[in-house]
């Protein structure tokens, strides 16, 4: 077993940012895991613009965002990058599994960042009926198939949710020739910035339904139809509003939940409620010398923001390794 | 003639009947009409491995599901590299009053020779299931209970019946029977076979075979039940498989532990008209709920992570496994419900009596392979066994699957033995069965599939022919 100053979980905008931190505050030894061949995360597939105001000062795309980080990581000699690392294990004395293709290894970290990011809350989630045919995607793999892969996932799209996701989903899909019928939202507002309200909906003419949900999936082997009813103000359904919508495909984009597995398996408190950590401070967890950063700590709206806190989980980290970890 | 048995459908029962043919000196064909096995009745199974109580003394499932079970215990877990869990079975009472309930419950067991039966009180639910709510007086104790994975007993015992002979045809809906001089003319799939012997083991539509080969001598119903499996992060929520009194139709709304880890809750029991419902809906999901948190209160419905409806194919009250005297040669193992993943290889043995009893002669192999080796499987295993695999086979450390840990290595082990289709792929390795429902793994199971079968991904599917994943793919 390999002992390691500060082992960092996620090689997204937040693990980055908390590793470039980490060696601007001291910490000599940095080792950051990523999961995918690539660094930078779900920023890859977010080829839209709209990052890097606050931060950079300017707009960019996220893989421009993520590169100018992916850039700075790589050429510091102090941050050893491990792709394609999977951690498996982390115990309360920061003993770490990882398993990589032809290894798996074992280190003790004098300190951990949990920059682990989320999955996205799915239509099981949310308990839509109806039966269970091919075409029903969280908005995020689909976002994934048609940016990363080139894939078209159908022709007719129904969108359940107008976060952020769901809203830069509708328009993705009705550039690449998708007839978009709807977007669909169970309250009476968007959850997603007003400009991506207008910019991804507005200026395509896709209608946003408010107090709607879908009752029902119907198909047997791929989408045929969502059924879809108006709900009032308590959220129950009013009798004689639903109507179906022919379509499919129906992309999920309902909230993302931070992923920490490994930190409540490292014995840290855990808010059921939101799966966060329970801490008396951001980034901190309940295990001393267990950072959690970006949104694995808190769901961010905006990367800039993750970038900025992570920065100083990366600081944070840091002090507890000079006070504690050497 | 082509063969000397032809088996319309490989679900547990048509899988359990084509292995313990493969025994014989024997041509088996294993017909079935979805893209792989398990597609239809068995992919919903519960997992239940039944110790044979809550049957009627007397009742030929009653007698099949304790064979089942003496022989999944006694050699095919073994055999066949199963994950069978032998967790026992409780059957909870809310009043004192229904204690003469379990009494009936045991000593009808005990007719039909369930072994360790005995009644528990509070105080012994409290040591061993903690979580059960106030309500819960107590219980009765079935040991010989347990749970396993269903589909992949079915992937089992075809992959050992292939092993030893039997040839499997999918997507091969049988579509006409034809007598021959000795025997039957097939038409399915677009294929023609000819057979001595028919056995029919088609489930939902085993009604509609029969009606085909001759013999309209029963009508299956469809008794739909809606299960909802719980977070793994609630898997030792409970010890047991928990049941409260059975009703007229069904054993109730259970707590089921799965093999796999995560729990299950379920499933409601309401006959339907349609073959193809399979949809879950709101009510059923309130009474799946109603039901679980009366025995235990701190189930949510937050809980739930994934739902899917099965149907189950009832003919009357018992089993149907007969041979049809007016269609020489028509074997029927048909209205195979509950408790038919547990009875299925006491069913096959019936069944191959039968056809010995009716001329076909059951010549023992010689060079039979009764083992089949247990795929290697990293959320099974300890870590040293993971490190293990990994240095023999590096794509062991290659994870795909995040919530269920499972490894390329994994996936492709999983279409090298069959799986064809995305949910083919689940049912083997896990992968796309955790809380994130695929949302991170699909597209790369996807491109395995594309290198390791040569398809295009615009031509890989969910479960089959129409449920493909994409429908354009840019250059």
């Amino acid at each position: 077993m390999k002992d390691r100053q500060l082992v960092i979980v996620g090689g997204g905008p937040a693990g980055m940012a908390a590793a470039l931190a980490a060696r601007a505050a001291g910490v000599e030894d940095v080792l950051l895991l990523e999961r995918d061949q690539h660094l930078g995360g779900i920023l890859n597939q977010c080829i839209h613009p709209g990052f890097g105001l606050h931060h950079f000062k300017e707009e960019l795309t996220g893989p421009e965002y993520a590169d100018r980080f992916v850039r700075q990581v790589r050429s510091d000699a102090g941050i050893e990058v491990s792709l394609r690392s999977f951690a498996i294990k982390l115990t309360p004395d920061r003993h770490m599994s990882y398993l990589r293709p032809g290894a798996m290894e074992e280190v003790r970290a004098g300190a951990v960042v949990l920059a682990t990011g989320c999955r996205e809350r799915t239509r099981e989630m949310i308990h839509i009926p109806g039966s269970r045919p091919s075409g029903v995607y969280p908005a995020g793999l689909a976002q994934k198939m048609v940016n990363i892969e080139g894939w078209i996932p159908g022709r007719e799209a129904v969108i359940v949710g107008s976060g952020d996701i769901g809203l830069i989903m509708s328009r993705r899909m009705a550039l690449e020739g998708v007839k978009v019928k709807a977007v669909i939202e169970i309250q009476k507002t968007s959850r997603g910035l007003v400009r991506n309200v207008v910019q991804c909906l507005e200026d395509f003419g896709i209608p946003l339904l408010f107090q709607h949900r879908i009752s029902l999936i119907r198909g047997r082997d791929r989408v045929e139809a969502v059924d879809v009813v108006k709900v009032d103000d308590e959220l129950k359904d009013i009798p004689g509003s639903g109507f179906s919508l022919p379509c499919d495909t129906v992309l999920v984009s309902v909230g993302l939940i931070p992923e920490n597995e490994l930190l409540e398996m490292a014995g840290a408190e855990i808010d059921p409620k939101s799966n966060t950590p329970v801490a008396k401070d951001i980034n901190l967890t309940s295990v001393p010398g267990i950072f959690a950063c970006g949104n694995a700590c808190q769901v961010y709206d905006l990367a800039d923001s993750v970038t900025r806190d992570s920065e100083l989980a990366g600081s944070l980290a840091a002090a507890y390794l000079g006070g504690a970890g050497k | 003639m082509d063969y000397d048995v032809a088996i319309v459908g490989a679900g547990i029962t048509g899988a359990a009947i084509a292995r313990e043919l493969s025994r014989y000196e024997l041509k088996v064909l294993l017909l079935e009409k979805e893209a792989e096995p398990a597609f239809g009745v068995s992919k919903s199974n519960s997992g239940i491995i039944h110790a044979g109580t809550q049957n009627p003394p007397g009742s030929l499932k009653g007698r099949l599901c304790v064979e089942g079970n003496r022989l999944m215990r006694s050699e095919i877990a073994s055999d066949l590299g199963l994950n069978f869990v032998q967790c026992g079975q409780l059957v909870v009472i809310f009043d004192k009053a229904d204690i003469p309930e379990l009494e009936k419950i045991k000593k009808d067991g005990e007719t039909l020779g369930v072994a360790g039966l005995e009644l528990v009180d509070r105080a012994w639910l409290d040591r061993h299931e903690p979580n059960l709510g106030p309500e819960v007086k107590a219980a009765l104790r079935v040991p010989s209970a347990g749970i396993i994975s269903p589909y992949r007993f079915v992937y089992a015992l075809v992959e050992n019946a292939v092993k030893n002979g039997v040839q499997l045809k999918t997507s091969a809906p049988l579509t006409a029977v034809g007598k021959a001089r000795f025997g039957f003319e097939l038409t399915a799939g677009g294929a023609s076979y000819s057979c001595r012997f028919l056995v029919n083991a088609a489930g939902l539509r085993a009604d509609d075979i029969s009606a085909l080969a001759g013999a309209p001598s029963f009508k299956i119903i469809p008794r739909k039940g809606e299960e909802y499996l719980l977070d793994k992060r609630r898997e030792h929520i409970a010890n047991h498989i928990i049941f409260p009194l059975p009703s007229k139709t069904s054993k109730g709304i259970l707590i089921i532990k799965t093999s796999d880890g995560n729990p299950m809750i379920g499933p409601t029991a309401h006959d339907i008209e349609d073959k193809d419902d399979l949809a879950t809906t709101d009510e059923g999901l309130a009474e799946v709920l109603a039901g679980a948190r009366r025995m235990m209160p701190s189930i949510s419905k937050s809980d739930i992570i994934a739902y899917f409806a099965g149907l189950r194919p009832t003919a009357g009250k018992d089993f149907i496994i007969r041979h049809e005297d007016s269609v020489p040669g028509l074997v029927n193992a048909a209205g195979i419900q509950s408790p038919g993943l547990t009875s299925a290889p006491a069913i096959a043995v019936m069944v191959a009596g039968i056809l010995r009893d009716h001329g076909l002669e059951l010549k023992p192999k010689k060079d039979f392979h009764r083992l089949r080796p247990r795929p290697a499987h990293l959320f099974q295993v300890p870590l040293e066994e993971t490190r293990r695999l990994i240095e023999k086979d590096p794509a062991y450390g290659d994870i795909v699957c995040r919530c269920e840990l499972v490894s390329a290595q994994e996936v492709r082990d999983a279409v090298k033995r069959g799986a064809r289709t995305l949910d083919g792929v689940k049912f083997r390795t896990r992968a796309q069965a955790g809380r994130c429902h695929g949302g991170f793994c699909t597209t790369r199971i996807m491109k395995i599939m594309h290198e390791e079968l040569g398809l295009p991904v615009t031509g890989i599917t969910k479960r089959g022919p129409g449920s493909e994943l994409i429908k354009d793919e840019r250059k």
